[in-house]
């Protein structure tokens, strides 16, 4: 559980420093702190534990068949890296606080960074690869964040897209590796594929699984050639810098390759591959920051090649170049966070970071001075300091293990590297604080305040301790950390500043000896070096960028034009052209399935069909024809379904029909009633083509279907219907009792589309929609007469033997065609036969239910027939049933299923009495008549003379 | 029989799709109607024709019409009427909001204008 608590604490807390700020800068600073602190406090309780060897864990489960899994441990090497994580995020916290302008959002950075925290820690701590994934994700976001801190700056903005684009790349492959290697070995559990090193190597995914992790490495700590993007995130404020470059953004790479050490190392392609980039790097790097002119720009350079310098050493694949690795780790970062403080007081008391901007500061900060010296001769491997220690321990080593055909070149370029770093360490002493002193610098140099210096001063204190007492300060943290990595014995070393006169020796002096000269020399070995060709990354990725971005622009534009009827017309062509590739793939056989004969009553109906289907098309600009033609393919289609042995179907074919009707003649009433002729004669040639296309592929499909003999589940809904359901109407069985489920979601979603049509009308009731509605007019003319007496009489006689006729329906429902929905739609039709015979207004008046509540009470009843199942302890839905003999009607079944049908009878009601009811109100807005009232037009009670008009005639 | 099912959802179908690809919002809530009769009738047709055959048990030996499309075509049918509705007050209250009733607002040329900054 505390494990957890270190982990989830930064995240947590990052909500403090964004609302201390309002108290003041130092209690958004002390808040911030006091977070990190805390999930030290708690992550050092472990300490003692992971130094006996046991590795404490915390296991959730969270997605178990995706194998993702909140599973935690710390070992030696989590320990290490999470203390440094938030040791070094205190310092950073504590220097930020100093370092930060005025102007600066304090509180926006402390919950950045703390962010940040979480997701380092979350790397290291993590045993299940995924969730670590999640963490890395995490890692690159909330950097992009830190490093565009600066957002108003070019700079900063261009710097942290950068870093998000190539980290995030590399993120990507990193987890198709990771997911590659959970497959190998059959678990996402870190512990469990580290032991299982033997199973992954000889796996043939092995070579895919190393590349793509080391891609992701790679570019997470800026290894050749993905290195370019570190130097730019440099954009950062120097704490940033400090922390991502000293324990934390680059070092996740690092961690990650020594975390999988086990796992994946050995073997040649993982010793060429890592050493080689790691030297190149190691190289490469070391020259570039030698020629640096802004302090920032070399310590970044100097970054990537002591990466480099770790990679090679993991690269290795021996026990003491681990060794090695992890003290350099714990040497890195201290001297390198200590010289970001350093050069960002230069910037700050100085006003540049420029190299040739400055010199001389010895004598005027001299406190920075000696601090920035000590922390550079660390860099520089001189004794006696923490970084000479892990230098002495690099070059021994690769005076041991080395290419075997070549056993001198690793020394050889190892020693080159040695040389560069040297000098550009020496550089950053001698070109700014020695030398003469100079008037012109920006501000008036002097040293900083304590709060500023604090910081720096504790890490360069430990890179002297690291040096002086190697094995009391550095030995027990390198021997755990080294342990974990190797899984196993860690070898016999002894950390010392003097180990006699070893090769390691002579290399160095070697090293010190070249980069002095270097120094001496440098500025015609500066101007030698401006005349080689030098390669500008970040114009190449800016290139490639723009190449991407205009490349998926033009398929973006081509593709999305904005036209909704081309993405349509698209759509159906894919979908066309799936389908043919479908029916390509395999042989075609005709279907053998004895024809039925064709009766010639049948035939009429078939070429009133083709004819209507044709007219329609011919017509569709004449909207009210094609209106009508679309509902007469309606009837026909019922008639197909009552002809093919479906009554329940022809039943709901007509009555839907009807409702439809009406529902598009309202709709029709508030829009144009005829289409102009659409401009595009080969758009229209093109739209034909594509619909007969489709129209003759689906026409196919549905012969070739008939043709074919088949099983399917019909036997067993039909033998189960009476048995269980107790219904002979298997298809209202079907609806209401095995496929319940299905028809209560059914009618939930016809109640929401009620609810989104209401909402849609309701909404033109107001603003400047109203306005253009008061002033809306169909251009039709209509009959003299609103509300014609006969039919206003007929309605209201059949009102009552309409709803006769629903109950008959619906009871015989489960036994005979009928039921729930069909006797819901005759219902509504004779309701709005009241509302368009007697108007709108008297019929809304004599509705007293609100069909509001009829969707909600009729969703209800169906809910909780199916919960009332569940009380009894069944599945839900769940129906039980008796019979009854009912006068006329006959033998009535009542069941649960009976319910449930009540259920789907009233949302139906509801729902399309609300829409139509809606649509019919909108009507009034733009009438310029007055709504009656009156129960009819003509009242025979009050008639003055026979001819009369009421008012309300026109 | 079948032949004259097949082509009466083929000419549903192509009537209906070339509806759809219009640039009215009314004409595409008329070839949608049209397309739902052709689907509906292809579904109930993949449970094979039967004609004059009960769908109503009165004797579990005989040969019967196959009730589980016929129940998945009524559900349809319900669905389809509330996905009308619903598309016809859009067209409504688009053609309101906008004050016409063209599916794209703007002609394929202009649109591609318009997404340029």
């Amino acid at each position: 559980m505390s494990l957890l608590l270190v982990v989830l604490l930064p995240f947590l807390g990052a909500i403090l420093p964004a609302l201390m700020i309002r108290s003041g800068r130092d209690a958004c600073a002390v808040s911030a702190g006091s977070v990190s602190s805390l999930a030290l406090a708690i992550l050092l309780t472990h300490a003692p534990a992971v130094l006996r060897g046991e590795s404490p864990r915390a296991d959730w489960v969270w997605v178990d068949r995706l194998g993702l899994n909140v599973s935690l441990f710390v070992d030696g090497l989590g320990l290490l890296f999470a203390t440094m994580i938030l040791g070094i995020g205190l310092l950073v916290i504590l220097y930020a606080r100093f370092y930060l302008a005025k102007g600066d959002a304090m509180g926006n950075f402390y919950t950045y960074l703390l962010l940040f925290q979480g997701a380092m820690l979350g790397i290291v701590l993590s045993n299940n690869v995924l969730l670590m994934l999640i963490f890395w994700e995490l890692t690159s976001l909330s950097s992009f964040l830190l490093i565009g801190f600066w957002g108003h700056t070019a700079a900063g903005r261009q710097g942290a897209r950068m870093a998000l684009a190539v980290t995030g790349c590399g993120g990507l492959a990193l987890i198709g590796g990771m997911l590659l290697l959970g497959r190998i070995v059959g678990s996402y559990e870190l512990t469990t594929i580290v032991t299982a090193g033997d199973l992954i190597r000889q796996s043939p995914l092995y070579g895919w699984a190393l590349g793509l992790i080391l891609i992701g490495a790679f570019t997470k700590r800026a290894q050749f050639p993905f290195h370019f993007w570190l130097p730019h995130a440099m954009a950062a404020p120097t704490p940033v810098s400090a922390y991502l470059h000293s324990a934390t953004m680059v070092k996740a790479g690092i961690f990650l390759l020594a975390r999988l050490w086990p796992a994946l190392s050995g073997t040649p392609e993982w010793f060429y591959w890592v050493t080689i980039v790691g030297l190149v790097t190691m190289i490469l790097g070391a020259w570039t920051a030698l020629f640096q002119e802004d302090l920032k720009g070399l310590l970044a350079y100097s970054t990537v090649s002591h990466l480099g310098l770790m990679t090679m050493l993991l690269g290795l694949s021996t026990p003491l170049a681990v060794v090695a690795c992890v003290l350099h780790i714990i040497n890195h970062a201290a001297f390198k966070a200590a010289l970001f403080m350093n050069t960002g007081i230069i910037d700050h008391e100085v006003g540049t970071r420029s190299v040739g901007r400055l010199g001389g500061l010895l004598g005027l900060m001299p406190a920075t001075a000696t601090l920035g010296m000590l922390a550079a001769a660390s860099m520089a491997g001189l004794p006696p300091l923490g970084g000479f220690l892990s230098k002495e321990l690099m070059l021994e080593e690769v005076t041991h293990t080395g290419f075997p055909a070549w056993p001198w070149l690793l020394p050889l370029l190892v020693t080159c590297g040695a040389i560069a770093s040297f000098a550009y360490s020496l550089r950053y002493v001698a070109h700014v604080y020695l030398g003469p002193r100079r008037d012109d610098y920006p501000h008036s140099p002097h040293d900083p305040p304590v709060g500023l210096g604090l910081a720096p001063t504790l890490l360069v204190l430990l890179a002297i301790l690291f040096g002086l007492f190697p094995e009391t300060f550095a030995g027990t943290p390198v021997r755990v950390a080294a342990a974990a990595v190797i899984g196993g014995e860690v070898p016999e070393f002894h950390l010392a500043l003097w180990h006699g006169w070893t090769t390691a020796v002579t290399l160095s002096i070697v090293a010190i000896t070249a980069g002095a000269v270097a120094i001496l020399g440098y500025p015609k070995l500066a101007e030698g070096c401006s005349s080689l060709p030098r390669l500008d990354a970040k114009s190449m990725f800016d290139t490639a960028l723009a190449r991407w971005v205009a490349c998926s622009r033009a398929m973006n534009d081509g593709l999305h034009n904005g036209s909704l009827q081309r993405y349509l017309a698209i759509m159906i062509f894919a979908t066309w052209i799936a389908g043919l590739v479908a029916f390509l793939g395999h042989e075609f056989r005709s279907g053998t399935r004895p024809l039925l004969p064709i009766n010639p009553v049948v035939v009429v109906g078939w070429a009133l069909l083709m004819g209507v289907c044709a007219f329609v098309v011919l017509i569709h600009r004449e909207r009210l024809a094609a209106l009508i033609a679309a509902s007469v393919i309606g009837l026909i289609a019922s008639l197909i379904f009552i002809y093919l042995s479906a009554p329940d179907l022809a039943l709901t074919q007509v009555s839907v029909e009807v409702v439809t009707l009406i529902l598009m003649l309202l709709a029709l009433y508030f829009l144009p009633k005829s289409s102009e002729v659409e401009p595009s004669r080969w758009r229209r040639i093109r739209h034909g083509a594509l619909a007969l296309l489709v129209g003759l592929s689906v026409g196919g499909l549905c012969l070739a279907t008939m043709t074919r003999d088949f099983n399917s589940l019909s036997e067993y809904y039909w033998r189960q219907a009476l048995p269980e359901g107790g219904g002979a109407n298997v298809v209202n069985v079907i609806l209401v009792d095995f496929r319940g489920f299905d028809t209560f979601g059914e009618i939930m979603v016809l109640g929401i589309a009620a609810l989104i049509i209401f909402a849609l009308l309701s909404g033109m009731l107001k603003g400047p929609v109203r306005a253009r509605l008061a002033e809306w007019s169909s251009g039709e003319r209509y009959s003299p007469s609103r509300h014609p007496l006969a039919m206003v009489v007929v309605t209201r006689l059949m009102l009552p033997l309409a709803l006769m006729v629903s109950v008959f329906i619906f009871l015989r429902g489960h036994q005979l065609p009928g039921g729930g929905f069909i006797a819901a739609l005759v219902v509504s039709i004779a309701l709005i036969m009241q509302y368009m015979a007697s108007g709108f207004g008297w019929a809304a008046n004599q509705v007293k239910f609100d069909y509001h509540a009829l969707i909600g009470g009729g969703a209800l009843i169906a809910g909780a027939t199916g919960i009332a199942a569940m009380v009894l302890d069944l599945p839900f839905l769940t129906s039980g049933f008796s019979h009854y003999h009912l006068p006329i009607v006959g033998d009535v079944e009542l069941s649960s299923a009976t319910a449930f049908d009540l259920g789907v009878f009233l949302t139906v009601v509801g729902a399309v009495m609300l829409a139509l009811a809606q649509l019919s109100n909108l009507g009034e807005c733009c009438d310029p008549e007055r709504t009656n009232v009156e129960p009819m037009d003509y009242n025979p009670a009050s008639a003055p003379r026979p001819g009369d008009r009421t008012e309300g005639d026109v | 029989m079948e032949w004259l099912v097949a082509s009466a959802v083929a000419a549903m179908t192509s009537a209906g799709v070339y509806l759809i690809l219009s640039n009215r919002t009314f004409t595409v809530v008329i070839g949608l109607t049209l397309l739902t009769y052709a689907i509906n009738l292809f579904l109930f047709a993949s449970g094979r024709l039967a004609v004059n055959q009960p769908d109503i048990i009165t004797d579990l030996s005989l040969p019967h019409a196959d009730p589980v499309p016929q129940a998945l075509v009524l559900t349809a049918i319900v669905i389809s009427f509330g996905m009308t509705a619903i598309l016809l007050v859009l067209a409504v209250r688009g053609f309101f909001e906008s004050g016409n009733d063209q599916v794209d607002l703007l002609g394929p040329e202009e649109a591609v204008a318009k997404t340029r900054p």
